[in-house]
């Protein structure tokens, strides 16, 4: 084990919620350490070409790519360090162990932000494991880090606003995409970014599922079927697709390992994707010193993971002994921005599902 | 609003976004607080200028112009390759779904594009509430 290294707030995970804790916590007066798996920073940011929602402080109408380069070279300029290539395998008390270009070593800190985000759900289906069926976020990152189209003509799966981007971004990649298939009988996306791939001539199938793939080697064909009231394919429903490309977009699970491992209380929360560690209204675990944020606390944003990032920074830098002169202001405004965000038809369940985990760990605390 | 080109807003949600009013120099586009509110447009001050056109993320903005028998209809635009102005291109609806072929009058960015591009077509007028974009090339 090479030599342990030694900081005062640790994050994994340089994506959206990773950096901009980050930075809170640097610009608090704390030495941050950001390790991160990836080749470079800036997490899913870097394949999002599209243009974000949200307002001006979650820089809204810029193109993800470019708020992970403003991210990155803010974190750069203030004196954060960045270590990417960096595996965060396992946390030991305050203490990370690390494989750092190749070598496994340590990283102790006073207190840790885990930034980790979330992993893309898979589907059952004969043939699904076959060469041309993959996750959106592996189709997004052939398209848009790669540049190389992975399918020419294409079905998705799942009419969330991942799909719905996903599709938009491979006809911009020059794929030809027959269609999007939902189970559920909505659109479970905005409207908009739906309506987008309809004005491009993209069928949306509601109330349909994936029967089968098929091919020789590689995917060269897939049946979908209409679904009845109880969800059971409709025998007569099926049509066939000649594809060599079949994007699944079917949700996202917390990729919460390491909380898990530190010893975390946590709660089954459907809205947020699945089990999230229980956290105070500053990101703060269930063990003290150790904060989350982003995906990884519940699937959200990534202007949602900005803002959480920000509240899990400026409390873990508080934790390791810097006081921001106006914490209190700064964590009421980034709570006031998330509220915002999380309002309206598509926020309000995860916002009471948020609601729910802050009294859980505040029902935790008053009962030590 | 015969004569001039007006965004026509076609934003059904409340989802949480704002762009469109914070790149209104006229101050033509309202939403407020909370920032999930739809946005509300005041075409009596729009300009046409198209920021909020390349503005929206959710490429739901668009401007007409409707003369007397004819009517022009701008959309967002992010296919390659792009459509040259004097290009006979086909005209589609909401659904996609083709209405005709359309004269492309003018291909454009303005300041807030950062890549996205403004394509006008020249429609007859009776079309101008159903042309929303074009074929792709």
């Amino acid at each position: 084990m090479a030599g342990a290294e030694v900081t005062e707030v640790a994050v994994v995970g340089g994506g959206p919620a990773g950096l901009s804790a980050a930075l809170a916590a640097r610009q608090a007066g704390a030495k941050v350490i950001v390790v991160d798996e990836n080749a470079a920073p800036g997490g899913q940011l870097r394949k999002q070409i599209h243009k974000f929602f949200g307002s001006k402080e979650h820089h809204a109408g810029r193109r993800g790519f470019r708020i992970a380069e403003e991210l990155v070279a803010a974190c750069r300029e203030q004196g954060v360090e960045l270590w990417t290539d960096t595996l965060a395998y396992g946390i030991f008390d305050h203490t990370l162990g690390i494989v750092r270009g190749g070598t496994a070593s340590t990283l102790a800190a006073r207190s840790i932000v885990l930034a980790t985000g979330a992993s893309e759900n898979a589907l059952a289906f004969p043939g699904c494991t076959l060469p041309g069926v993959m996750g959106a976020g592996a189709a997004q990152t052939f398209i848009n880090l790669h540049r190389v189209l992975p399918g020419r003509r294409a079905l998705i799966v799942g009419a969330g606003n991942v799909g719905l981007i996903i599709t938009y971004q491979l006809l911009q990649a020059g794929a030809e995409v027959l269609g999007v298939v939902e189970a559920a009988p909505r659109i479970g996306g905005y409207a908009v970014h739906a309506a987008k791939i309809r004005r491009a001539g993209v069928p949306i199938y509601t109330r349909h599922t994936v029967l089968n793939a098929a091919g020789h080697g590689e995917l060269e064909e897939v049946t979908i079927a209409a679904l009845d009231e109880n969800g059971w394919p409709i025998a007569g429903s099926e049509r066939t697709f000649a594809i060599d490309l079949l994007c699944l977009a079917v949700g996202l699970t917390p990729l919460t390992e390491l909380a898990w491992q530190a010893g975390c209380l946590f709660e089954y929360c459907g809205p947020l994707g699945g089990h999230v560690p229980l956290h105070s209204e500053d990101m703060e675990t269930t063990v003290p010193g150790l904060f989350v944020a982003g995906d990884m606390a519940g699937v959200e944003e990534a202007s949602t993971a900005l803002e959480e990032g920000r509240l899990a920074g400026l409390a873990a830098a508080a934790y390791a002994g810097y006081r921001s002169p106006n914490l209190e202001e700064e964590k009421a405004a980034a709570r006031e921005r998330l509220q915002a965000l999380r309002s309206g038809p598509f926020g309000e369940g995860r916002y009471l599902a948020h609601e729910e985990i802050v009294r859980r760990w505040l029902k935790w605390r008053d009962a030590r | 609003m015969e004569g001039r080109p007006v965004a026509v807003i076609e934003c059904p949600e409340e989802i949480p976004c704002n762009p469109c009013e914070t790149a209104c120099p006229q101050g033509a586009i309202q939403i407020g607080n909370p920032i999930t509110r739809r946005p509300r447009l005041d075409a009596a001050r729009c300009t046409g200028c198209g920021l909020c056109v390349a503005a929206c993320p959710g490429l739901a903005i668009f401007l007409v112009k409707e003369e007397a028998d004819t009517a022009e209809v701008t959309f967002p635009y992010e296919f390659l390759p792009l459509p040259q102005v004097g290009d006979v291109v086909t005209a589609v609806g909401r659904e996609g779904q083709p209405l005709g072929a359309a004269r492309v009058v003018a291909v454009r960015q303005v300041r807030t594009s950062d890549g996205t591009w403004l394509v006008t077509l020249a429609v007859p007028r009776a079309l101008s509430s159903e042309v929303r974009g074009m074929r792709r090339l």
